[in-house]
């Protein structure tokens, strides 16, 4: 471009072409690219001390401190958040938005443009193309031809002039557009995540079984975030893999509680989270809590099968029903295991597996005493035939519940519907044209002329014009 | 027989039709190629059934459940990026009845299971976690390896079409290839090595358990054997720059144009890019969004799926809007598999090292 023609822009021209180059997306996209690099490198919203230590192993002592001093005041150390990175990141989209506005309108013209009979003349000069002569008056042959179009998937449009029929169809325009919805889906899902992190909440709760809670707890800062409703744990259980301290599920029964009355009960799991009035309560973790008041639910069953369940705390006592054997829980263990002289040892605080020690008597004469494991029905059944079921140590635990409310999520997953259209019509979805004349060719017979095009996929749609010749030849 | 055996079949399978692969380019004798594919297509019915095996073994032993089949761990999931980039290949040997591809794609292939023998990493059905109890994540990591197997497909077409078309030793492109082929086969020795010195002479099963990976060359404890591992890497390095002419003839005689390996490294970014932004982007975050409630959280890995999508968006606009055809381009998409190793390896192993207090 020479001086005196760029002299003639404005500014907002400037600007526009600016931001309308492909060469400032290369760009963005290698500034995001290799700063998101030392992104993962340095962990993100880390301990100082950690990241010290990760700039150590890279850069030696010495350099490591003022390098962690320099990285810090930049923002390295929550970068995903820093200025400059939503500065990339407000450039990309405005390179996405300006690109597709760009080019866009012309592409739409192309798109929507009504495909137009072909002269004669520009048959040959086309890469698909083909020449058949048959011997019958092409009157005898409108209606087959006509057939074989449609049966290679097109509808075509007809016209005569001259004793010359043309038939003109095209497919698949709309794929052309694919890669502008693809855009549209980026701007989309950012636009999502933005409102997300301006009106969003996510946060945390830890709720005791049998607990109710009206606020949850900021990741920031932990301040309390009230709800406009309670919610309450009634009750949580983790499932093992059987002879392995692995959980294979677990699971809390919720309860949402608004103006006193109970509007929703659900039992959620890692994987199917509860919603409710915007917001998304997870599973995402669950830990023990010491409690006093803890209650050890146990099933007493006679030999002769009489039932009883038992509610009760450590030193409480219970009978086992039409018998006057007594049982008294006199230890509790959240993670019972025997050393390999018998004896027993409790190797964490996280109940992987509850046990109780009960001391049975009978009309008050000692019996025998031994331990119980919720995780093992093997050891409730009793000398005489009686069994005592360990059901729950229920009141120990919490469940971890990550909290969320993102007004912007449902642009995210529009946005990722989009972009599988999008893409799909980029990628698969080829511009099909095909033209196809029929002249007469000497005094009784014919001569068809077919011409095609194709943006992506043309081996395929070679296959589908050969499938087209060889119809109306064997039809000849 | 169990699963373990029929991949050990495949694995032994394949490695030797890593070497049949190469010699048949180096002696272009028909016969030499044709027992290379029948091998690599036994060793691919043999890991077919052991993939089969080890679901009906994860369901029997009460594990796993029925809906899970055996691609949730990394030994796993590389075992099944091994199948589909083998299925791969010989899908495009079959399209374009050539088979010197082979010799490219076979040592990616033989790479992969070296690196499972080296690493360590355990080989066991393990039950799952609940977090991993999921459709979306299955249908991520499904769609993510077979994205990556095309991307691995179009690493070594990509990385012959540099060696087609270039011709200078000066030239950048001519640099670039002959050091990431370097580095390819300097990896592949290096792990063929340690595996001869650990796998069959060490005697403790300590050593078994503990990474071994590299212990016999670069990273061996003894400074001399690290250094002469650097320097021989890097006589080998010069050798082949010197010596890479001689290469492009060899391709060249297979019939191998530009423009035919242009093509295929294109369409196998077509179909990878597309899988991969569904299945390695989308349904990753929808599972992060269902299990964690957070449908994007920066953490390295996600980052650096989002890296290497960048990588193949630029490749395909550079394609596409700036018309490069030829070395630009070719170098992308071999940078882009680079980016899809360190993502799922890379992070694992160097960024989860750098992490942890102790040494990896």
């Amino acid at each position: 471009m020479d001086n005196s023609k760029a002299s003639k822009k404005t500014i907002i021209d400037r600007i526009w072409d600016f931001f309308a180059s492909i060469k400032l997306a290369a760009v963005i996209f290698s500034l995001i690219a290799l700063s998101s690099i030392i992104g993962t490198i340095i962990e993100q919203g880390g301990e100082a001390e950690k990241n010290l230590q990760v700039l150590t192993k890279l850069f030696g002592a010495s350099l490591a401190p003022s390098i962690y001093r320099i990285s810090e005041s930049l923002g390295f150390m929550d970068m995903y958040h820093s200025w400059w990175f939503m500065f990339f990141l407000v450039m990309f989209t405005a390179n996405l938005v300006i690109c597709s506005i760009e080019r866009l309108p012309n592409r739409l013209k192309a798109v929507r443009q009504p495909l137009k009979p072909l002269p004669l003349e520009k048959f040959g000069s086309y890469a698909i193309k083909n020449e058949i002569r048959i011997k019958t008056e092409p009157s005898g042959l409108k209606d087959s031809l006509r057939n074989a179009i449609k049966q290679i998937g097109f509808n075509a449009r007809e016209v005569s002039e001259n004793g010359t029929t043309q038939f003109y169809s095209q497919k698949g325009a709309f794929g052309r557009l694919g890669v502008y919805a693809t855009h549209l889906s980026i701007i989309l899902i950012l636009l999502g995540a933005v409102i997300g992190v301006f009106f969003g909440f996510n946060g945390f709760l830890n709720l005791p079984e049998g607990y109710t809670s009206e606020v949850a707890y900021s990741r920031k800062g932990g301040t309390a975030h009230p709800l406009g409703f309670s919610i309450k744990c009634i009750d949580f259980d983790v499932e093992y893999y059987k002879d392995k301290d692995m959980p294979k599920d677990y699971k809390s029964w919720l309860e949402v509680i608004k103006d006193g009355r109970i509007v929703k009960k659900q039992m959620i799991e890692v994987n199917s989270p509860l919603r409710y009035g915007g917001y998304t309560f997870y599973q995402s973790s669950y830990g023990m809590m010491p409690n006093p008041q803890g209650v050890f639910i146990l099933k007493a069953i006679s030999k002769s099968g009489k039932e009883k369940i038992v509610n009760t705390g450590l030193n409480g006592t219970f009978t086992i029903p039409g018998t006057k054997i007594k049982g008294e829980i006199t230890d509790f263990s959240p993670a019972l295991a025997f050393r390999k002289d018998g004896s027993t040892f409790t190797y964490n605080q996280m109940m992987t597996n509850p046990a109780i020690k009960i001391s049975f008597t009978n009309s008050g004469k000692k019996l025998y005493s031994g331990w119980l494991l919720k995780r093992y029905p093997q050891t409730w059944d009793l000398p005489e035939g009686n069994r005592v079921e360990f059901i729950d140590y229920w009141g120990a635990q919490y469940t971890g519940l990550q909290v969320r409310k993102d007004p912007g999520v449902w642009l995210v997953y529009l946005g990722c519907l989009i972009m599988s259209a999008g893409l799909y019509s980029a990628f698969f979805v080829s511009h099909k044209k095909i033209w196809v004349a029929l002249l007469p060719d000497g005094k009784k017979g014919s001569k068809i002329l077919i011409a095609a095009t194709v943006n992506k996929n043309r081996l395929s749609f070679e296959r589908n014009i050969d499938k087209l010749t060889s119809i109306l030849t064997k039809q000849a | 027989m169990g699963s373990s055996e029929f991949y050990g079949i495949a694995t032994l399978g394949y490695i030797t039709a890593m070497i049949v692969y190469i010699t048949y380019l180096v002696v272009k004798i028909e016969g030499i190629g044709k027992f290379a594919t029948s091998i690599t297509v036994l060793s691919f019915v043999s890991q077919t059934i052991a993939f089969m095996l080890r679901w009906v073994e994860a369901v029997q032993a009460g594990s796993r459940s029925l809906w899970r089949p055996p691609i949730s761990d990394l030994y796993e999931s590389i075992i099944f990026f091994v199948w589909c980039l083998i299925l791969g290949y010989l899908i495009i040997e079959f399209k374009y009845k050539n088979r010197s591809l082979g010799a490219f794609v076979t040592p990616i292939a033989g790479l992969a299971l070296a690196f499972i023998e080296m690493s360590g990493m355990s080989k066991s059905i393990e039950p799952l976690v609940p977090a991993l109890q999921s459709n979306w994540l299955l249908a991520h990591v499904t769609m993510s390896f077979v994205a990556y197997s095309t991307f691995a497909l179009s690493f070594a077409t990509g990385l012959m079409y540099l060696i087609v078309n270039t011709g200078k030793k000066t030239e950048p492109a001519y640099i670039f290839w002959t050091v990431t082929l370097s580095i390819l086969v300097v990896l592949l020795v290096a792990m063929g090595i340690d595996f001869l010195s650990f796998r069959v002479m060490a005697s403790s099963q300590q050593e078994f358990i503990k990474s071994y990976l590299l212990k016999a060359s670069f990273a061996n404890p003894s400074t001399g054997i690290a250094v002469l591992s650097w320097v021989i890497a890097i006589g080998f390095t010069l050798i082949v720059w010197n010596y890479g002419y001689a290469l492009k003839k060899i391709l060249l005689s297979f019939n191998l144009t530009p423009g035919i390996l242009d093509e295929i490294t294109y369409k196998a970014i077509a179909i990878g890019f597309p899988v991969f932004t569904l299945g390695g982007l989308i349904f990753g975050a929808i599972w992060a969004d269902q299990a964690w409630g957070v449908y994007w959280s920066w953490d390295p890995k996600e980052t650096w799926t989002l890296i290497t999508w960048f990588c193949y968006a630029f490749y395909l606009h550079a394609r596409f809007m700036r018309g490069w055809r030829g070395n630009k381009v070719a170098i992308a998409a071999v940078l882009g598999f680079v980016a899809v190793i360190f993502t799922y390896l890379g992070v694992n192993l160097l960024l989860s090292g750098l992490h942890s207090y102790g040494e990896m």
